[in-house]
């Protein structure tokens, strides 16, 4: 029997019974859109903090120095200055590692505009924006040649613009470090604050070394930061470092700490797995129960047309053309619900996105779960009824009331 | 006559086995059915022509003997050739009519040629549903819906979908009994009309008056034939149909 004229048979055998087919596909319906509006709120979230995340830099690895300690007491990560611009400059010839910043972090009082401002006071390399995904908005970053002539340049926070020079331009300003002028050259585009509170606009850059021999006296840098090649050669890049500084210092104990982006990003996508595996259990046993439903109905409708297959048996139909018509029948309840269900689950998430103005996305792959699995759902549902009914004799059939 | 027979029955038997009696139904049968007979089974209930019925019309299997439907040795075939031997060699018309409902008369009729093994164009389902439907008088009812049809149109859009694809065999178990005896012969009509077209009919009743519309008589008793004879005196539908309105003319004038 062709495919499309059972495909008929079945559409009008469900829209004989409007009610009972809609309520029939309810179950499925209620499970997928469910599933796919779960879904699409939950990796909206998710992609939210990955982009945040990646925000942050996607193959920043960071080098800390040790601890400190003096006799019984020990000082935290970065206590003992350990590293040095030399180590910087080192890891930066390391293959696998495309950029490179010594960094030095101090907190100062700043003037400029007759306004003064308490913010963090950065040295770092010309290659701070990449490592960081950064760019300046207007202006541009020092160069290498600032770096090495000592300059007496600094690129900006829009927090810090904003707090010294209200409504003025601040590049070719002067502002004050502990007293020593430094000339504004660029702004940093405003990025907010990062995961864990802290204002990323409220920073002035300056080149490490201007840092480490104007405003400060330091010899060893804070940490640094680096840049793998790329996301799959970070922990090659990290190993590297780790084999490269350990070498250097000679040390029986590692004097440094290196970590990467890639762990947080790994404990945030565990999370997202986790939730994952949640919505899939959610999933499969609300799709089970809509099958359920399903099989219930399609007994009743073997039951109620047991006449009507001993007719088309009497005319020749055979047990597979029987068997088929009420598994066409089943599929295309569940097919019907789950399409349903996927347009409901997404209108859904819209409407909450749009409440909540949270972003949602509805990946493709769940759609298409959704669908295979409501139509196996229905396969599987709809097995029993129809080989029931195609087992029917047909003298029995035609003469049942 | 030197054609092959279309029924050629060989001491069949049928026994059910039900509980702990055997019900011997049918007793060892011998039949031949030529093309272009009209024969009428007959018996009473109990006599087993309902059992002999399905087993002609390949819808159960007999116990016992041999069954040659149209050459096809039908006695030992499985449940799905069996299927395609009633799609093929056969054409029913049941006393129930028993037409889809919410399904529309020229459907209805396509039906068993959605079962047939060899793939019908569409369109050629339509042209064959609707000139089985003229056949017997009804092509301006191709879109009418059982439940907007007469009992007498009903059972001629089953007589259409049991001719649609052209069997060897047509098998009527009593076509008759749901209708009303005007609507009786006018049916008996339209089968004469197709027997004369050369169409093999076997039609099972237990009434006399129906039978006397074929040209064969075979009375069963307890699962055996007890007379098997051509029909005197046969009846004719559109001769019947006159007189019967003359009668009811007269009905009409008296009141």
């Amino acid at each position: 029997m062709r495919i499309f004229a059972s495909l008929r048979i079945a559409g009008r055998a469900l829209l004989r019974n409007k009610m009972r087919s809609l309520l029939t596909m309810l179950g499925i319906i209620i499970g997928v859109g469910a599933v796919i509006g779960s879904v699409s709120l939950t990796s909206g979230a998710t992609k939210q903090v990955e982009d945040q995340v990646s925000s942050l830099g996607e193959n920043v690895i960071t080098v800390f120095s040790g601890n400190f300690t003096s006799g019984a007491m020990r000082g935290g990560w970065g206590s003992a200055p350990t590293l040095t611009v030399a180590d910087a400059l080192a890891i930066a010839h390391l293959p696998h590692v495309l950029a490179v910043s010594p960094e030095v972090r101090d907190r100062a009082q700043i003037l400029a505009n007759g306004l003064n401002w308490n913010t963090q006071v950065m040295g770092e390399s010309p290659e701070y924006p990449q490592i960081l995904n950064r760019s300046i908005a207007s202006g541009t970053m020092f160069s290498d040649q600032d770096v090495r002539s000592l300059a007496k340049s600094a690129v900006i926070g829009k927090t810090v613009a904003d707090q010294l020079f209200p409504g003025e331009n601040p590049l070719g300003q002067v502002l004050r470090i502990r007293n020593i002028p430094f000339q504004i050259i660029g702004v940093l585009t405003p990025k907010g604050f990062n995961l864990f509170g802290q204002d990323q606009d409220d920073v002035v850059v300056v080149p490490y070394t201007s840092h480490m021999h104007r405003i400060t006296t330091r010899t060893f840098v804070s940490d640094i930061l680096a840049e793998a090649s790329s996301d799959k050669t970070i922990i090659q890049a990290q190993n590297e470092i780790t084999d490269l500084l350990s070498a250097r210092h000679r040390s029986k104990e590692p004097d440094f700490t290196v970590r990467n982006q890639a762990d947080l990003m790994e404990r945030v996508s565990a999370a997202s797995r986790t939730m994952g595996f949640l919505l899939a259990g959610v999933a499969a046993v609300s799709l089970v129960v809509g099958g359920i439903g399903i099989m219930n109905i399609m007994l009743v409708s073997v039951t109620e047309r047991t006449r009507e297959i001993g007719i088309r048996m009497a005319v020749g139909a055979r047990a597979a053309d029987i068997l088929v018509q009420f598994l066409i029948e089943a599929v295309t309840l569940s097919a019907i619900g789950g399409s349903i269900g996927i347009l409901g689950g997404v209108g859904f998430s819209e409407f909450v996105a749009y409440l909540k103005d949270m972003p949602t996305v509805t990946p493709v792959i769940w759609i298409a779960i959704a669908f295979v699995s409501s139509a196996i759902i229905g396969i599987i549902s709809g097995f029993y009824p129809a080989w029931k009914a195609s087992k029917l004799d047909p003298i029995d059939a035609l003469h049942y009331e | 006559m030197q054609t092959n027979p279309v029924i050629k029955l060989a001491e069949i038997h049928k026994v059910y086995h039900t509980g702990e009696v055997d019900v011997h139904a049918v007793r060892g049968i011998s039949l031949e059915v030529f093309p272009g007979e009209f024969v009428a089974l007959m018996g009473a209930s109990g006599s087993g022509k309902s059992t002999l019925m399905n087993m002609i019309g390949a819808l159960d299997r007999p116990t016992g003997g041999n069954y040659l439907l149209d050459g096809t040795d039908v006695s030992t075939l499985d449940r799905d050739a069996l299927a395609d031997v009633r799609n093929e060699k056969i054409g029913f018309v049941f006393q129930g009519f028993n037409l889809l409902s919410r399904t529309s008369a020229l459907e209805n009729v396509e039906m068993p040629m959605l079962y047939n093994r060899h793939r019908i164009p569409s369109h050629e389902q339509r042209d064959r549903a609707l000139r089985a439907l003229e056949l017997v008088g009804l092509s301006q009812r191709a879109d009418h819906h059982p439940n907007q049809l007469s009992g007498g149109q009903q059972q001629r859009v089953a007589i259409a979908r049991a001719l649609v694809n052209r069997p060897a065999l047509l098998l009527a178990d009593e076509p008759t009994g749901n209708l009303d005896s005007q609507t009786s012969i006018e049916v008996m009509g339209v089968f004469q009309k197709l027997n004369d077209q050369g169409i093999t009919i076997v039609m099972v009743t237990h009434e006399l008056d129906v039978a006397r519309f074929t040209k064969r008589m075979v009375i069963l008793r307890d699962g055996k034939i007890v007379t098997d004879e051509l029909v005197q005196n046969r009846s004719f539908a559109e001769k019947e149909l006159l007189q019967l309105r003359a009668a009811q003319e007269a009905v009409k004038l008296a009141s």
